[in-house]
């Protein structure tokens, strides 16, 4: 259903993932989950190890933060993160290299979990894992299933079906393993016995990479997909594999569906066989004119304008730095904000590109219409979000777009379709929540 | 670090490639089969036609944007060029000047500026300008020459004679049976290859179907609408022709004759006047499919596709709100 296809771009595909060397100075926002913002357990002049908790997240929905570096703390302030705002950051500069104890950072494989589900769940917690694929949200609220709700399938995303992000990919073929106990240890984790990994079938060497070795582990089967933008939405996938459509408004666990993806299941082998927290990841730095492309590993907390550095420093024809891929992704501000635990990849698009296409009258051609991965009605919804009709931008069910751009991509008339229906949801969602309270 | 300024903006931060223009050109490009056999049979009086109406919707276009509206212009768009091709492609070859200007003048400014222009006008611009005609020059519109290869020597003064439909229509109103009327109505191939008496660009079914392929595999259209309203004529003729084949006539004459695939292809896919959702868009088709027939049938004029597209253009804002497209999730598929 719906869909489009813009050109993949994957200029770092065959790049291999280098480590960036640590940087002196980090700031880490406290605000990296989904949910509310963790609270500071260290104060300025502390001296911090590595792995170490500096902030915990207290409330249902938020996570634990820990120190990427070992060293001392500057000053518990605010900076500017990838929202553009000013949020409330740890700043760490860094000294040395010690890492707390007990933290495995050898590459051997740990196979065996002897843990047991609640055990998991507490370990995921405590390490601080969230969704890597982008949204953030805390790994361990995804694996307490609420009572009377059954769940029989995890689901690993692997799709990356943003245009240049190649992080996930590289992680495929270079921790294919560890991906794959990951995903066994999330299984476990969340009491179920199938997990299907779904890839799109652009990256073969991932799909027989992870095909060879999946046959080890006992319920786990990996499924190529069809190359379609947004295929790794979470319902559009949910929907590839298993043909059950998460109903308006409901969450996955409504089908019996849990998805994560596939660098959150590194993160969790890492966390659980490994006992480190979640203080790195594999970002994609891209851009059609940067001289070295590639996937760093990289510590939270770390200038973007670092991670560009080591990509060959910023091209002169700049316009436009994105956190994340070009159909979702955000604009920054500035390159001195922070990589946090969502930025996938840091694109950058020449001054030619970084400009919208003049917009025009709708000529109600009804492509917006016919890519909607949703089924709704975008060139309806964006009109009447402009006349603030918004009862009819409620019932028109602005509330369940995705936001993957799909509608404004293939507007002929370059209309900012999205926009008004970003503007919808946001007035939408404040008339519900008025409603309940 | 300094830096200039950096662009800020929602995602998505990418376009696609299609444009106003690259649809509408790609449309222009399409008709370009039936304008060469046009011109083919027809001759300069094709050229003359065709020229007269593009460029008369063109200017009165301009006007009205640039005096009446004191806006912006956008003739370059490609729009009024389709509505001028398609304008000339609906008359006989040898209509006077005068007429072809007053039927573009009705067609962009009654049809598409009054309504406020590309994307805003209910009806099919190049149909109101068409109907328009129909209605006040009855006489030129419907004296079609008969069509005379370029390559063909002899005679010059052309010669004018009825359409396929218009000798079914007068036949069957006379008595006549399917039969008597067979001496005189063309075969399949000719009328498929275009031979016969007719609009300027209705003739050839091969060349409009030629064009319809390169707009479908473009992705200029869709299938809905042409295959609902093929669907809906080829049942509703075929279910007729069981019925008396002495009487009715069988459905490939009427989807080869007339502005059948014309008007299935090029004008009730017309973007701004057809519906929005795949659903409503076939609802559209299978609509205009019918009264179509009904008209070829039992109406007064041997012709119905512009009514018919006219009559459907108007129902377009009710199937609109009514047929939405399938809402992800609306039914959880069984197990």
């Amino acid at each position: 259903m719906g869909g489009v296809h813009p050109p993949e771009q994957k200029l770092t595909a065959g790049k291999a993932i280098e480590v960036l060397p640590v940087p002196s100075v980090l700031s880490i926002p406290l605000g990296q989950a989904l949910g509310a913002p963790s609270r500071a357990v260290v104060a300025k002049g502390d001296a911090v190890k590595a792995g170490q908790l500096i902030a915990r997240g207290e409330a249902f929905i938020s996570a634990n933060i820990h120190s990427p570096v070992s060293g001392k703390v500057l000053k518990v302030d605010e900076v500017i993160d990838t929202s553009g705002y000013r949020k409330p950051a740890i700043s760490i500069q860094t000294e040395g290299d010690e890492w707390m104890d007990g933290i495995d950072r050898s590459p051997e494989l740990v196979r065996e979990c002897l843990l047991n589900q609640e055990a998991i769940v507490a370990r995921i917690k405590e390490m601080g894992i969230v969704g890597l694929g982008g949204a953030t949200f805390p790994s361990h609220v995804k694996l307490m299933v609420p009572g009377g709700k059954k769940v029989d399938t995890l689901i690993i995303n692997g799709v990356e079906c943003e245009p240049y992000l190649t992080s996930d990919h590289r992680l495929m073929l270079e921790r294919t393993e560890e991906v794959l106990i990951g995903t066994t240890i999330l299984m476990k984790g969340l009491g179920v016995s199938k997990a299907l990994i779904g890839i799109e079938g652009n990256k073969p060497d991932a799909l027989e990479a992870l095909g060879r070795l999946a046959g080890a582990y006992p319920g786990i089967s990996v499924h190529a997909l069809k190359v379609k933008y947004p295929q790794g939405g979470e319902k559009q996938l949910i929907r590839a594999l298993t043909g059950r459509e998460v109903p308006s408004g409901r969450l996955p666990l409504e089908v019996g569906c849990v998805v994560n993806n596939v660098g959150t299941a590194f993160a969790v082998y890492e966390a659980v066989q490994k006992n480190k927290p979640l203080v790195e990841r594999v970002v994609t730095v891209t851009g059609k004119s940067l001289t070295r492309p590639g996937n760093f590993l990289v510590r939270i907390g770390t200038p973007v304008s670092a991670l560009i550095e080591a990509a060959g420093g910023v091209p002169e024809s700049t316009g436009k730095v994105i956190n994340g891929g070009p159909m979702m992704g955000k604009a920054l501000t500035s390159l001195d904000v922070p990589v946090v635990k969502g930025t996938s990849g840091i694109l950058l698009m020449d001054d030619t590109s970084s400009a919208r296409v003049e917009v025009e009258p709708c000529i109600r051609c009804s492509r917006c219409v016919s890519v909607c991965p949703m089924g709704l009605e975008p060139y309806l919804l964006a009109l009447l979000s402009a006349n603030e009709a918004w009862d009819r931008v409620e019932t028109g069910r602005a509330m369940d777009c995705i936001e993957c751009g799909s509608c404004q991509y293939t507007c002929p008339s370059g209309r900012p379709l999205l926009d008004h229906l970003r503007l919808g949801k946001a007035r939408v969602g404040q008339i519900i929540r008025n409603r309940r309270n | 670090m300094t830096m200039k300024q950096l662009t800020i903006s929602g995602s998505p931060h990418v376009h696609g490639q299609d444009t106003i223009r690259g649809l509408m050109y790609g449309v222009v490009l399409a008709m370009v089969p039936a304008m060469l056999v046009s011109v083919y049979f027809f001759g300069l009086d094709a050229v003359r036609v065709m020229l007269i109406s593009v460029g008369a919707c063109l200017l009165f276009e301009f006007l009205i944007q640039k005096y009446l509206l004191k806006g912006p212009v956008s003739i370059t768009d490609g729009s009024a060029v389709i509505t001028g091709i398609l304008l000339s492609f609906n008359v006989p070859s040898n209509l006077p000047w005068g007429i072809l200007l007053i039927g573009a003048l009705v067609a962009i400014g009654i049809g598409k500026m009054s309504f406020g222009g590309l994307g805003r006008n209910i009806f099919n611009p190049a149909l109101v300008g068409r109907v328009f005609l129909l209605i006040s020059f009855p006489v030129q519109m419907t004296t079609w020459p008969i069509p005379r290869p370029i390559v063909a020597e002899g005679i010059t003064d052309a010669i004018t004679g009825p359409t396929p439909l218009g000798i079914l229509k007068e036949g069957l109103r006379k008595g006549e049976s399917l039969q008597d009327l067979s001496s005189q109505l063309p075969d399949y191939l000719t009328t498929l290859m275009g031979n016969h008496g007719g609009c300027l660009g209705e003739v050839s079914a091969i060349a409009l179907l030629i064009g319809a392929a390169y707009m479908l595999v473009r992705r200029i259209i869709t299938w809905h609408i042409p295959a609902a309203y093929l669907g809906s004529v080829v049942l509703f003729s075929g279910i007729f022709w069981l019925i008396d084949p002495t009487y009715y006539a069988d459905p490939l004459f009427h989807l080869l004759t007339g502005g059948m695939i014309l008007g299935i292809f090029f004008m009730a896919t017309d973007y701004t006047t057809s519906p929005m959702s795949p659903s409503a868009q076939l609802v559209y088709g299978a609509g205009a499919g019918i009264i179509t027939m009904i008209i070829r049938i039992w109406g007064a004029y041997p012709e119905g596709v512009s009514f018919a597209i006219l009559i459907m253009n108007a129902v377009v804002p009710l199937l609109d709100r009514g047929l939405k497209p399938r809402r992800f999730g609306e039914a959880i598929k069984a197990q």
